[in-house]
């Protein structure tokens, strides 16, 4: 085989060297690492939350009071957070569809949109925890607040970072334009409306 | 980017390389070891001669030590070290998927470990309620320690180290399913990567309840729920915590032994010069033990106070799980079978290991079982077995691999003759130490308790404790003198010519030693053959051919792009 190129490497046996290719013989044909990295993270933190929902469960099963206690949460707020974050859910699609159109004004504009979605979900829950500790249910005052001021927090925070780092990809993408940022943002989004489908029916509607 | 390019600040500090990262994963990993083998000697100086510690300080001392060795050693040098040193050379990448994410990882572990030790200093002391973090002890600090600040401290610590690996997991999964080289397909990865996917599944599937349930811990703590504290009034569950606990605490142990299994797996085809006995065997084995380890946690609690019903699943479940063990044990002894084995000193050190393996393997159904267990559950049976299966993993298996990838890594080689007698000191001392705690389990010496004033019955075995603490003395000195040796070849030892010393197959030994940045220059890799082609008895060796590496090295040709902007 002629070796029309100079092997580069230093302290390589000759026996090493198997000929010239080109470039593009190599790239990989798998998925980009962004996307299974973040899948991986994703799956990480569905169990936390899971393990998390499990608990309460646990707890509930010996707990006789859950169910009449779950009538002082404040239904109303909690309906109108879950529109804002299913509304949310549909801006983050939009942002994702109009980056993968590569139309970036518009995908940045949705990006900022689901933020700020986040965010009005943040400050209702904020004042429903005010409302809440004014009538004195505090995270010890039995297994059911106990529950449910942790779990709802947890996810509180979880939004709360979700808004972050949407604002971090919005930041980003403008140079960038990063399709698969703003793919994991929109992710990242999902997982946590869709742990709210699962706390609201189990604080709220039980 | 040459050397002469980066400072020296991003070269070898906050480098984003895998192999500077996996060195430094290393290293601090050496170092804590040093710390927790400190701790051993002195607790168990104690056992020899009671009285030189307070029983509080013994405690403390007992609960870091093992804290220690399992999240600030095994962890950081079995999948830190190995798993970065290794998974971009083996599966022909130029650096793991991402790098900076490595980075932090590293600096996250760095900061875990200052906060471990800053915890053993505060007011009050450090956590002294065992590495199991059970409440009441961890819940309740002031109540029952009174080491409050030391106990957050501990927590934070363990949560920080958690993260830390959480992200090196992330970013092992992503590297060895997405950056794989032309032609290495899953089922020809060496058994190693094999074992690094499955050890970082393993874990972010179990390491997420448990820090659920630290969330819970600290909202105990902090809040004042009773998530897991009982109080007059308020009734928690102690025992969900040691379910969480114990639902990753299980799944661990295997977490950081198939990396140990996979560094064995690679030393024994290498040295024995034919194919390991059944590849797939191996992996599928580890496969459905690692699935199953997702349900045989309980067995840690059968006299916690759970259902004795659902105790006889655990038990079945346990004693299952020791069948893929098996037969990978045995699978990998048949690779020893026709063999022309050399006895070179990673060899030694595998063999050694294997060998405890059996030993802590077959120990561990006695506990599994759970009417034996009621009998077993908190003697030194249960201490003599776990340091059987974790000492193994995490000093005879980890020093076997530092042996073997030594050349690979620094350039440099070990001295072998020094790392048989290091080899056999070891194995000689670590059996002193260990093997006499399943007698004195036997004779029903509970753990945990720094002398044996309480226990009448068990004052005429105090000399068999002399004896353990003796060896312990001996196999710290000895493995002091390999540090210091470690340090001194990574610098001043002779340098090796032959990117190959062990004529093994696998891509990283296509490399140079120690590999550039990038480690393929302006070649690449590419897979032609499966992991473990060696000639005996084969086809090969009727070709006359001894081994067959992996792949081969093909150089890159330049586009038209860098061709011009090489000229111009």
């Amino acid at each position: 085989m002629a070796q029309e190129l100079k092997v580069e490497l230093e302290g390589v046996s000759k026996d090493a060297i198997g000929g010239v290719i080109e470039q593009e013989e190599l790239e990989p044909a798998g998925a980009p690492p962004a996307r299974v990295g973040f899948w991986v993270f994703i799956a990480g933190e569905v169990i936390i939350l899971l393990s998390l929902i499990a608990s309460a469960i646990y707890f509930r099963l010996t707990y006789p009071h859950w169910h009449e206690t779950s009538t002082f949460t404040n239904v109303i707020i909690s309906t109108i957070n879950t529109f804002i974050l299913l509304t949310g859910s549909l801006t983050a699609v939009l942002a994702h569809h109009f980056a993968f159109a590569d139309a970036w004004k518009k995908a940045r504009r949705f990006l900022l949109l689901t933020m700020l979605c986040g965010l009005a979900f943040v400050g209702m829950k904020a004042y429903e925890y005010s409302l809440e500790i004014h009538h004195g249910f505090y995270p010890n005052t039995d297994p059911f607040w106990m529950f449910y001021y942790t779990i709802t927090g947890i996810h509180g925070l979880h939004v709360f970072a979700g808004a972050c780092i949407l604002f971090g990809v919005w930041l980003y993408v403008r140079k960038t334009k990063s399709k698969y940022a703003v793919e994991n943002a929109a992710l990242y989004w999902h997982f946590v409306d869709l742990v709210w489908l699962y706390i609201f029916p189990m604080f709220y509607l039980t | 980017m040459s050397a002469a390019e980066t400072s020296w600040v991003k070269q070898y500090l906050f480098s984003t390389d895998h192999k500077v990262i996996g060195k430094q994963y290393l290293l601090t990993g050496l170092f804590m070891a040093l710390i927790g083998g400190i701790l051993a000697v002195a607790f168990r100086t104690n056992l020899a001669s009671p009285g030189v510690l307070s029983d509080s300080a013994y405690l403390r001392l007992v609960t870091y030590h093992g804290s220690i060795m399992f999240f600030w050693v095994a962890m950081p040098v079995l999948l830190g070290g190995f798993g970065n040193l290794l998974i971009p050379l083996m599966i022909g990448a130029r650096d793991m998927a991402f790098p900076t994410l490595n980075m932090l990882s590293y600096w996250t572990f760095v900061v875990s470990a200052i906060v471990l030790i800053l915890s053993f200093f505060v007011p009050g002391g450090g956590f002294s309620g065992g590495w199991t973090i059970y409440p009441p002890l961890s819940a309740m600090p002031d109540a029952f320690l009174g080491e409050h600040l030391g106990t957050i401290l501990f927590l934070l610590a363990v949560a920080l180290e958690f993260a830390s690996m959480l992200m090196g997991g992330v970013n092992f999964i992503a590297t060895i399913i997405t950056m794989r080289t032309k032609g290495l397909s899953f089922f020809r990865l060496p058994l190693m990567i094999w074992m690094q996917l499955i050890a970082s599944v393993l874990f972010l599937l179990s390491v997420t309840p448990l820090i659920a349930g630290a969330f819970m811990l600290m909202m105990d703590i902090f809040a004042g729920t009773h998530f897991f504290t009982v109080t007059a009034e308020h009734t928690g569950n102690p025992i969900l915590f040691q379910h969480l606990f114990w639902f990753f605490g299980h799944p661990e142990v295997y977490v950081i032994l198939f990396p140990a299994l996979g560094i064995i797996a690679e030393i024994f085809p290498a040295n024995t010069r034919r194919p390991f006995y059944s590849y797939k065997t191996l992996v599928w084995t580890a496969i459905i033990a690692g699935v199953l380890s997702f349900l045989v946690w309980a067995h840690h609690q059968f006299v916690a106070g759970i259902n004795p019903y659902s105790a006889i699943w655990f038990s079945v479940f346990t004693v299952a799980i020791s069948v893929p063990f098996s037969i990978s044990l045995v699978v990998m002894g048949l690779s020893l079978v026709n063999g022309s084995i050399r006895f070179t000193a990673p060899m030694v050190w595998a063999v050694g290991a294997y060998a405890m393996f059996i030993i802590g393997g077959l120990t561990g159904l006695p506990l599994g079982a759970f009417t034996a267990d009621v009998y077993f559950h908190d003697t030194y049976f249960v201490v003599a077995h776990f340091h059987y299966t974790v000492f193994t993993i995490a000093v005879l298996s980890a020093i076997a691999g530092l042996y073997y990838w030594f050349p690979k890594w620094f350039g440099r080689q070990l001295n072998e003759t020094f790392g048989k007698w290091h080899a056999i000191l070891t194995l000689i001392f670590y059996n002193g130490f260990a093997f006499p705690g399943f007698f004195l389990g036997l004779a029903g010496h509970p753990r945990r308790y720094a002398s044996l004033g309480f226990f009448e019955y068990l004052h005429e075995y105090q000399w068999v404790h002399v004896m353990m603490t003796v060896s312990t003395y001996l196999l710290f000195a000895t493995q002091l003198v390999f540090a210091v040796y470690f340090i001194y070849a990574i610098f001043k030892g002779k340098k090796v010519e032959d990117p190959n010393p062990w004529k093994a197959t696998t891509l990283e030994w296509l490399a140079p030693s120690p590999p550039p940045h990038l480690n393929w220059g302006n070649t690449h890799p590419i897979v032609e053959h499966d992991p473990y082609e060696y000639a005996v008895n084969g086809e090969l060796k009727a070709k006359g051919i001894d081994f067959l590496p992996q792949g081969k090295l093909y150089v890159l040709k330049k586009s038209d792009a860098e061709k011009q902007e090489q000229e111009g």
